[in-house]
């Protein structure tokens, strides 16, 4: 063959030039990767404690607030996700156990932190039951109106007031009615309620928690999953324990999910939001305290039983756990570390951690996605069956007392079977109205159910004793 | 005639010159040279391993051994091999962004990794036969002793 320069040499150089092209975006990429990871972050706008937009502090934090968005997303898991499903179709059983409360008409499975206020808005329960302004603790940005309305009963404003204020206006909001509350508030959770403006520290901004975990640290309950109040405890408990300066980073990545996720009832005429913590976190500790101050959410309407509702006890009972007694947060799992090219944020995306397996788990446990989830969903399938026994022995404890009082047995012999039955549906609902279906405390989850069947079988165990079985049925 | 295939040799090495100039460059920006080191801070330029440093400083294993005592064979051949094979795997990776996460070791790196632990303590294991890279037969050291090389999970 001829060597023709004219066509050989061009060819070469063209080559050469696109392997230069390659070059060079590589080393663009390395620029790139080295920028993300020097760049922490840009303050582009001002954001102070009045900033509730949480797309003002979006501006300054994108990667944050991007995940914070995606809440809106509905997704179900097998047996719960974030999808606004009627839990009462999918298990009519509960219309009989809440029969008389406002659950018995709506009670949806809870959809992201996105459609907090808007949920509230729309659920039935708010509009058949006149409820107080306390439910805007939870449900909404709240801590503005809190301040403002501390301001205008007269607490100075100022920033060393700030706190007074805020405390000031809870009561006065939780007393309000639900209707004249609302229009004080826009947005759903924010920055702000987790985060402090200045120096984004996570911090504890909710009274009730404030309250609730200094009842807590007073108690006799051990906890050794929360070092630091152990610490207060062993130095002799000068003043109240404050969590927000003595509460390790660690501990406040829980705390700060614990300002709303817990059990709580509204106390008083006042209706403030009480966390009952005085006795401890475990069920009957919580029963314990329910019974000393005589609470009782409703009487019930087919068997006359004074009955508790439970909230949604989910940090109650991932105290009770192996992650939490190994020192794994809510944030590991909920919010796990997720990296964006070099820079590593924590996932403000909160949801099921069945639907991220491999952040939520992997980074400490070294199995295959699959084996992660199906070991989780193993955990919540024998729940849910221990679950649906309780459901039934409530259910056939409430049809005998209903059968008892309908042939006229005098009330006071049915007390013993009502006890039994408050017993029974607490420990159940407890359980149930958690939002792990089990997995925050697995082996606690079935004692509490395996006492829920007992008590409810008693319970029918004692309407025998007391009337003719025949003259029931 | 003559005068044209003059010109292209020149304009070839001008290109090749342009390309070495800027490849030479950009091997030295990304510290490229670092890689053939025995320094552990050369893992984390990249700082997806940054847990795993972080973790090491804080291990038993800190004092005794870095990331490349337990992590490449230590002859020279299958050393520098090794390098290259995790160096292009680490370098797609990080420029695609496309792996998996939380990072997981390679079953050929597990392999190395057990018998880098076999090679150190091989007086206190002379006794037990432990079978690098075969689950079936034993398991291995670090499965029961995560910690020790990037210190305790969490």
């Amino acid at each position: 063959m001829k060597f023709r320069p004219h066509v050989i040499y061009p060819v070469l150089i063209l080559l050469v030039a696109a392997a230069t092209v390659g070059v060079m975006l590589l080393l663009q990429n390395i620029n790139q990767r080295m920028a993300e990871a020097e760049e922490t972050v840009f303050r582009v706008t001002e954001i102070s404690e009045a900033t509730v937009d949480p797309a003002e502090w979006g501006q300054n934090y994108p990667r944050q607030y991007d995940s914070y968005q995606r809440t809106v997303d509905m997704e179900r898991t097998r047996h719960g996700g974030s999808e606004a499903f009627q839990r009462l179709d999918e298990d009519p059983v509960w219309r009989t156990i809440f029969a008389g409360y406002a659950f018995g008409v709506d009670y949806r499975e809870d959809r992201g932190h996105a459609y907090m206020l808007a949920d509230q808005d729309i659920t039935v329960r708010v509009k058949i039951v006149k409820q107080p302004g306390s439910c805007l603790h939870c449900h909404s940005a709240v801590l503005p109106a809190y301040y403002e309305q501390g301001v205008a009963a007269g607490v100075p404003a100022d920033e060393a007031h700030r706190q007074e204020a805020i405390f000031a206006g809870f009561e006065i909001v939780s007393s309000m009615p639900y209707t004249v509350a609302r229009p004080l508030v826009e947005h759903p959770i924010t920055c702000g309620d987790c985060h402090d403006p200045e120096t984004m520290q996570l911090r504890i901004t909710r009274p009730a928690f404030f309250y609730g975990i200094q009842a807590l640290a007073r108690s006799a309950a051990p906890l050794p999953h929360l070092p630091s109040i152990e610490r207060w405890r062993a130095d002799g408990q000068q003043g109240e324990y404050d969590p927000n300066t003595l509460a390790s980073r660690q501990e406040m990545r829980s705390f700060v999910c614990a300002q709303c996720h817990v059990e709580y009832y509204f106390k008083g005429e006042e209706k403030i939001v009480t966390y009952p913590w005085d006795e401890g976190l475990l069920v009957e500790e919580i029963e314990t305290y329910y019974d000393t101050v005589g609470h009782t959410d409703w009487v019930h309407k087919m068997s006359g039983a004074p009955v508790l509702k439970a909230q949604h006890p989910e940090f109650e009972l991932w105290s009770q756990g192996i992650h939490a007694r190994s020192g794994v947060a809510c944030a590991d799992c909920h919010m796990p570390y997720k990296r964006e090219g070099a820079v590593k944020v924590s996932d403000h995306h909160v949801r099921s951690p069945l639907l991220n397996v491999a952040a939520a788990c992997q980074t400490c446990h070294n199995f295959p996605e699959g084996e992660m989830k199906a070991r989780a969903e193993a955990i919540q399938d024998r729940t849910v069956a221990l679950m649906n026994r309780a459901e039934e022995a409530i259910n056939a404890l409430i049809l005998d007392l209903q059968t008892a009082q309908a042939a006229g047995i005098p009330a006071e012999q049915l007390t013993a079977a009502q006890e039994y039955q408050r017993k029974a549906q607490w420990r159940l609902d407890f359980i149930a109205a958690e939002n792990s279906n089990g997995f925050h405390a697995p082996q606690e989850s079935a004692r509490s159910l395996a006492e829920a069947i007992d008590y409810a079988r008693q319970g029918q165990l004692a309407l025998a004793n007391v009337t003719p079985v025949v003259a029931l049925r | 005639m003559r005068r044209l295939s003059g010109f292209w040799p020149w304009l070839l090495s001008l290109a090749v010159g342009l390309f070495l100039g800027l490849a030479g460059y950009t091997f030295y920006h990304a510290q490229g040279a670092s890689y053939l080191s025995n320094d552990p801070r050369a893992c984390v330029n990249c700082h997806i391993m940054r847990e795993q440093y972080d973790g090491w400083q804080k291990a038993s294993h800190h004092a005794v051994a870095t990331c490349n005592d337990c992590h490449v064979p230590h002859e020279f051949f299958r050393k520098y091999f090794s390098k290259a094979e995790n160096g292009f795997w680490h370098s797609r990776g990080f420029t695609l962004q496309d792996f998996h996460e939380p990072i997981r070791i390679k079953p050929h790196n597990r392999v190395i990794l057990q018998e880098n632990c076999v090679g150190c303590h091989t007086n206190l294991v002379s006794q037990i036969a432990t079978h690098a890279g075969n689950d079936q037969r034993m398991l291995d050291c670090v499965r029961c002793h995560p910690s020790v090389g990037h210190g305790p999970t969490q």
